[in-house]
């Protein structure tokens, strides 16, 4: 009763939050609009906000250059194959580690995350000559695989924490009853865990999408993702800004868009424990 | 190793399963415009050989030298022909990673002895060519002639630094966003060095004595530093430490700008009324001078090699041929017009009556390259090779550090006898790190 | 009985992925180790040979790297501070209910979809620049003189960067949290006739410091590794004011192709790392526990 919400209230922070949301997305926002301009217009100053010729221009000269949907496709099946195979490897050992602790399960915890800190560029050369020896070279495969590795300590970390919250009273139940440890895991514990596996796919799929060092070295032609689409509109002789804003808006798109339908299975998950 | 022989008996597979005759070349570039234009232009290739795919790898320039230097330097083979500038070619071809091209060289419809001598040089080591230039850039001065005339100031066509100065100072009006000359000044071996040492050569500095000494203790190369640092502080646009090439393209197209000393190929970007505000109000001179004999141009060209372990040379081969060839000008002339043929290659170009009359800054290009000598290019003798750039493999390294001091000093973060005492110990350490001083 | 099966089972559970990341982590460190003992240029081969520390003597006496480290800790401190204080009062606000309110929250995660060159080189080239970015025509519009970010300011810009890039991930945790908080705890807390700011002491902040610990924790790990966006802004530069440890390495590895000094770079930035983590599991690691 005492929650009741006066309509000054509402509206003071009505206009709060589009503020601060409009600054927030004003980057990206600008990157959109910039995309329809020509290329003098784009560097003009003062900057045109709305009132300028509008023209699909950019678009037209991106599509022409490269294969867009080639992009995306690596992309795609770079992010996912990474995410889903990085799934199958943490689901059990975040299980094991939730359901069954040791003393040292937080200590494997920490190490998996420390082997995130050697920095990428100081292991790009051994990668490379292994890659090159393994023929992984600009095959969807190799990125695969490397971005798994770079991105499978967040996910045991993420399913860990959201596992351990499920109640252990469930499972003795079940055990009581005389489920097998397949039929525990496949017919208990996987329905309550399903938002945050969700949530740990959706996460993982954005890093994955973005990252942009690996991707970048590792593939030529074949295998190139969205990060070398873009790296071929970035800083060129002349001007690119139209270009690359037309380009960065067809990259950000797909994941932007993902982002934005699966936000409310994003959030659920995305605790690492820190609910409790 | 098991994994790698079923790649390829997977890749063999897919080879047999019907692309058997049809050759795929994978070929790295940059994403300036030119080479987009020869993607594009490609089909013309591809009509003529159909037995030979094109798979293009199309990057930004810093991304694309990190990716064919690891690559070429492991022995990767993910590319059959690499674009590479004038500094990767000497270097690279004395390790033997590139194919010689004899081939071209010995063909008479390519015409090897029309490209330019100091292009042709540059990539020449040892008596072979080991690149074709696409297309070559020395650097030079645009100006407002707008500007220059309601002040009352004439330009010469070859200025000295002096002259500039002066009129770069008359010229600045920074209420009215008028800056009287834009430089580069962001940190990088191939953005404010570039300028910078090919400035510093007109000063009579360089960067190494006969016996590998970093010489930037001398005064000649205080006086360089001084002379840009005042000049860009009285005269130059704001946030000039993080502007390069493109930044300051964008300036001058906008108009905010009176002079700007950069590469030729940006003659065709001002002067182009799509793009640029101020297109017919450009005009061009000679890099300045000191009066010491050398000009403050560079030399540079993006060049097509192919690496030595290729399988496919004799297909890579023909690709150079045509892209690199008088065909070529001919066919983008065709279809762009004159003013889009890649410049500062091949002599008869600047022979050529068409070409001439749509581009007022042929002349000045042509000169300023012809001016341009990398084994000579300063007043007093060097052991290295390049213009603008020294051509040993700790120089990228080393100029961007160097760089960063030089942009540092610009941003007034430090002083310039601060920079220069920073830039020489950075230097020797590299240098004696490198084995080359003890 | 039951124990001893799980016991075994778990461990039969856990061994693909400790052991995948064992082999990921042991091979590169174990080849990286190797090559940082040997003078080895990829633009030089068939001179590696043996070089003892001496890769690591002039990684360590690089005149850059003491400027870096102080760098790598201000940028990671710099972000985690505006992504934390930031992340909770944009939850607070999204907690918050308003017209609209679902359409903000889309627009405050927006940023961590995008790729962090494209943002770097959106906030260098149309906000930042002096002459025609955003905030210098605001700056005029005001009558001020434009700020030149990236030379004067070439750390606290970055800095800006990628909070912005980090700070939907620090307002969704926080924000899950901050919904988690039991309702009638805060009517109680309100009966009792406590402020919002006291509320928010009491009872908000306690509750949101697991939260915060986790932000900390994950931004932490990417942070220390932060290098495209100086690389497309900076350069490092002016001078070091922008060089963080990761660039000292990214210029070893592919401006000099020095494969021996980049590896004695990546061998100590793991070493540097890796104090940071116990420093920061002793200091906060108490939030995880339970």
């Amino acid at each position: 009763m005492a929650r009741a919400i006066t309509t000054r209230r509402k509206v003071t922070f009505t206009i709060i939050g589009w503020l601060v949301g409009f600054v927030i997305f004003f980057p990206i926002l600008w990157t959109i609009l910039t995309s329809f301009k020509t290329e003098g217009e784009a560097i003009a100053s003062p900057p045109h906000f709305l009132f300028f010729d509008w023209t699909l221009q950019s678009y037209f000269d991106v599509q022409s250059r490269s294969n867009y949907f080639k992009h995306v496709m690596n992309s795609v099946v770079i992010s996912f194959g990474s995410t889903l195979i990085g799934l199958a490897i943490a689901i059990p050992a975040a299980w094991a580690m939730a359901f069954s602790p040791t003393k040292r399960t937080k200590d494997v915890l920490m190490w998996m995350l420390s082997t995130k800190m050697l920095p990428p560029v100081g292991v790009l050369v051994p990668i490379y000559l292994l890659f090159r020896d393994w023929g992984l070279l600009d095959t969807r495969l190799g990125l695969v695989i490397v971005l798994t590795m770079i991105n499978l300590p967040i996910i045991v970390w993420m399913l860990y924490t959201y596992f351990k919250e499920i109640p252990g009273e469930i499972l003795e139940a079940s055990r009581m009853d005389g489920a097998s440890l397949a039929k525990e895991i496949i017919y208990v514990l996987t329905p309550m865990a399903v938002p945050g596996i969700a949530s740990t796919l959706l996460l993982n799929i954005i890093l994955a999408w973005n990252e942009a060092f690996w991707t970048l070295n590792l593939s030529a032609a074949n295998a190139a993702p969205l990060t070398a689409f873009i790296a071929s509109y970035s800083s060129p002789e002349g001007l690119f800004w139209a270009k690359l804003s037309a380009a960065s808006t067809l990259a950000i798109a797909p994941i932007l868009i993902l982002g934005w339908f699966s936000q409310r299975q994003l959030v659920r998950g995305l605790t690492f424990g820190a609910v409790k | 190793m098991r994994l790698k022989s079923l790649m390829l008996g997977a890749c063999s597979l897919i080879a047999m399963a019907g692309f058997a005759q049809a050759e795929t070349l994978t070929i790295a570039t940059v994403n300036n415009g030119d080479m987009v234009r020869m993607q594009k232009l490609a089909d013309d290739f591809k009509a003529k050989n159909p037995d030979i795919d094109l798979q293009w790898v199309v990057l930004e320039e810093n991304v694309l030298r990190q990716r064919v230097t690891t690559d070429i330097a492991t022995k990767g083979g993910q590319y059959d022909i690499m674009t590479i500038g004038t500094y990767e070619v000497p270097i690279w071809a004395k390790q033997g990673w590139l194919l010689p091209l004899d081939k071209l060289t010995a063909d008479q419809s390519y015409d090897v002895d029309d490209l330019l001598p100091p292009i042709r040089s540059g990539l020449t080591y040892e008596d072979k060519l080991y690149a074709a230039p696409f297309y070559g850039e020395s650097s030079f001065v645009m100006y407002r002639k707008d500007l220059f005339e309601q002040a009352g100031l004439t330009m010469p066509d070859a200025p000295t630094w002096d002259f500039v100065g002066e009129a770069a100072r008359k010229l600045t009006d920074k209420s009215k966003e008028m800056y009287g000359i834009c430089l580069r000044g962001k940190a990088g071996w191939g953005e404010n060095m570039a300028l910078l040492t090919a400035m510093s050569n007109s000063f009579g500095a360089r960067w190494f004595d006969e016996s590998w000494k970093p010489q930037f203790d001398q005064p000649e190369w205080k006086e360089t530093l001084e002379y840009y640092v005042n000049l860009m502080k009285e005269a130059g646009p704001p946030g000039a430490s993080s502007n390069g090439f493109n930044e300051n393209l964008a300036l001058f197209q906008t108009g905010k700008c009176a002079m700007w000393i950069d590469a030729t190929v940006a003659a065709s970007f001002v002067s182009d009324p799509k793009e640029s505000q101020v297109a017919d109000k450009v005009a061009f001179a000679l890099a300045p001078d000191k009066g010491l004999g050398k000009r403050g141009n560079w030399l540079w060209a993006w060049t097509l090699a192919i690496p030595a372990g290729s399988q496919k040379t004799e297909a890579a081969e023909k690709f150079i041929n045509w892209a690199t060839s008088k065909d070529y000008l001919n066919l983008v002339a065709s279809k762009d017009g004159w003013l889009n043929v890649p410049p500062g290659t091949r002599t008869s170009l600047y022979e050529n009556q068409e070409y001439l009359k749509v581009a007022p800054f042929a002349k000045m290009t042509l000169d300023s390259i012809n001016s341009a000598d990398p084994t000579k290019p300063t007043v007093k003798p060097v052991p290295y090779v390049g213009v603008q750039f020294v051509a040993i493999p700790e120089f990228q390294g080393l100029g961007t550090a160097v760089g960063q001091q030089f942009s540092a000093a610009l941003a007034g973060q430090v002083s310039v006898d601060q920079a220069l005492q920073n830039a020489q110990q950075l230097s020797e350490r590299e240098m004696m790190k490198g084995g080359y001083i003890k | 009985m039951a124990t001893l099966r799980t016991r075994s089972a778990a461990r039969l559970m856990m061994t693909p992925a400790v052991l995948t990341l064992f082999v990921w982590m042991i091979v590169p460190l174990a080849m990286t180790l190797y090559f940082s003992l040997l003078r080895y240029n990829l633009l030089m081969p068939g001179m590696e040979e043996w070089a003892g520390t001496l890769n690591y003597r002039y990684f360590l006496t690089d005149p850059a790297f003491g400027a870096a480290l102080v760098n790598t800790l201000l940028l990671v401190g710099g972000v985690l501070l505006i992504t934390i204080v930031g992340g909770t009062l944009l939850a607070l606000l999204l907690d918050q209910p308003f017209f609209g309110q679902g359409i903000v929250r889309l627009l405050v995660i927006a940023p961590f979809f995008v790729m962090p060159t494209v943002s770097a080189l959106v906030w260098k080239n149309m906000l930042m620049h002096p002459v025609y970015g955003i905030f210098a025509w605001i700056a005029r519009l005001f009558g001020l003189q434009p700020v030149d970010w990236l030379a004067n300011l070439p750390l606290f810009s970055v800095t800006m960067i990628v909070a912005w890039q980090w700070l939907p991930f620090a307002t969704l945790i926080l924000l899950t949290a901050l919904q988690s908080l039991d309702e009638e705890q805060k009517e109680a807390a309100e009966m009792d006739g406590a402020g919002p700011i006291s509320r928010f002491i009491y009872i908000v902040l306690p509750h949101l410091a697991r939260a915060m610990t986790v932000v900390v924790l994950i931004e932490t790990i990417f942070l220390l590794s932060v290098f495209a966006e100086i690389l497309v802004t900076t350069n490092g530069g002016p001078g070091y004011e922008s060089t963080n440890i990761t660039y000292l390495v990214y210029a070893q590895a592919l401006l000099q192709f020095d494969v021996g000094g980049a590896s004695a770079g990546g061998i100590v930035a793991v070493i540097l790392a890796n104090i940071v983590a116990i420093f920061l599991i002793r200091l906060i690691g108490k939030n995880l526990e339970a």
